[in-house]
């Protein structure tokens, strides 16, 4: 049976700024982009449930997560997704393995350890199990946070520019790592990007936002050839 | 060579420390409850719980009294069910070094949650855990060096209390006084060596435990960092 789309739609007024988008992401690489202040990293807290919108409904397949129309709001920690970070945010007093294993609560408890060991030997940074985030370079945190997120067995996967703070070849490593993982999964995964070669590198359609509306969609080649004017 | 009377020191010991207990018990709840920015009246509860910095310390204990003495209505049902009252007994010493030092205690502790990153407490939600579980396992192991510096400041002001501790306890409690209340009976009573000898010792307990809270603080940051 096929995973289940992502359908969302979203309208929050914050003063003069009006965000007002309408997303459909199948199974796959989603890519949002736009100039910072357009309300990208917005869509995602709302898709978490971190933040609550002024009117939207957010559906996977038929599960509802949000409809503000019916009152319906389920809980971001009902909500099974995986989330990661522009800052990664990891628990900081936990070791690697901890951070993987915090959000296995429906592993029984003698396995989460093995199965926390396994997703970091997936990513490649199995060696850090035992080792806490302040010792991690910027790539070993990056993979440490994309193993926690894709512990919970997510329906939707979030990344909000978790690698815009790292070198061109670090970058093309990790993208590859997403696609292998998103592809094993096959849910919808909403990337958060102002780069362009990221978007190249990962995303199967893209949205472009611009002052809190979609000004562009469809597949990735289509819309990237037409935003080169977008920053590198 | 000189005598002295250790006893009131070690009252004053056990008071601060149950009251140390005590207050970063209700402390770390009052800190949670105010850092939720929803909370209705927030910023009354906050002045209400802060007010005991700027009451005369007579005062305190005053309003201890009417709130607990023997004809209120708290101080009946203590009475009722524990068989004393809570009025010059030990009890009623650790309950006022508690008010005294709860507001210091809560401010340390909201300090020490306000600077636990959002992120973190973000990510612990998408990661599944609920309020309770994001309290317990992120917001307060972060806010560690909060609590201890809180429980620190607290015992501090435990330990030195005196007036609130003699308006709600008593000068004596069992015959013993506190190590404060010593230091003056004895200033009073012109035994300036026994004044001297329970100061320098008051001041060695509480610049030792300031000196640890100090290290294991900075231990806290350091591992983190």
């Amino acid at each position: 049976m096929p995973s289940p789309s992502l359908a969302a739609t979203i309208r929050i007024r914050r003063g003069e700024f009006v965000l007002d988008v309408a997303l459909d992401c199948p199974p796959g690489i989603t890519c949002v982009m736009g100039p910072s202040g357009s309300g990208k990293s917005t869509i995602l807290a709302v898709l978490a449930g971190l933040a609550l919108p002024d009117a939207g409904r957010i559906a996977l397949g038929n599960e509802v997560w949000l409809d503000r129309a019916y009152g319906i709001e389920v809980p971001v920690h009902a909500r099974r997704l995986a989330y990661v970070f522009q800052g990664l945010a990891l628990f900081p007093h936990m070791s690697a393995l901890a951070n993987v294993a915090y959000g296995m609560s429906d592993v029984a408890r003698p396995d989460r350890s093995a199965k926390a060991q396994a997703l970091l030997d997936r990513v490649g940074v199995g060696h850090l199990a035992r080792r806490r985030p302040r010792t991690f370079s910027g790539g070993e945190a990056q993979r440490v946070a994309l193993a926690r997120a894709l512990a919970r067995s997510p329906k939707l996967v979030l990344l909000d520019e978790p690698f815009s703070a790292l070198d061109r070849e670090l970058r093309a490593q990790l993208t590859a790592l997403v696609r292998e993982l998103v592809a094993e999964l096959a849910v919808p995964l909403v990337h958060v990007t102002h780069s362009i070669a990221e978007a190249r590198l990962l995303a199967d359609q893209v949205v472009r936002i611009e002052r809190g509306k979609v000004s562009a969609r469809g597949p990735a080649a289509e819309v990237l050839a037409n935003v080169a004017s977008l920053e590198e | 060579m000189w005598w002295v009377d250790w006893n009131p020191l070690w009252l004053s010991l056990q008071i601060a420390s149950l009251s140390t207990i005590v207050t970063l018990v209700f402390g770390t709840g009052f800190s949670l409850l105010l850092a939720w920015r929803k909370l209705p009246a927030r910023h009354l509860i906050d002045a209400v719980i802060s007010a005991p910095l700027v009451l005369p310390p007579t005062v305190l204990g005053y309003y201890l009294l009417v709130v607990l003495g023997r004809n209120s209505a708290i101080g009946h049902g203590w009475e009722w069910l524990f068989g004393t009252p809570i009025v010059f007994t030990f009890t009623g010493a650790v309950i006022a070094a508690s008010v005294g030092s709860l507001p210091l205690v809560v401010r340390s502790i909201r300090l020490g949650i306000e600077a636990v990153e959002p992120n973190l407490v973000a990510a612990a939600r998408t990661l599944g855990a609920r309020p309770v579980r994001v309290v317990v396992t992120v917001v307060l192991p972060l806010a560690a060096p909060g609590l201890i510096a809180g429980a620190m400041l607290g015992f501090a002001r435990a330990l030195g209390d005196y007036g609130a501790t003699q308006m709600l306890a008593g000068a004596r409690i069992d015959g013993t006084p506190t190590a404060s209340i010593f230091v003056m009976d004895q200033l009073l009573a012109n035994h300036e060596d026994q004044v001297f000898a329970m100061s320098l010792a008051t001041t060695v307990v509480g610049v030792a435990m300031l000196y640890f809270a100090n290290r294991l603080t900075h231990r806290l940051h350091h591992h983190r960092a």
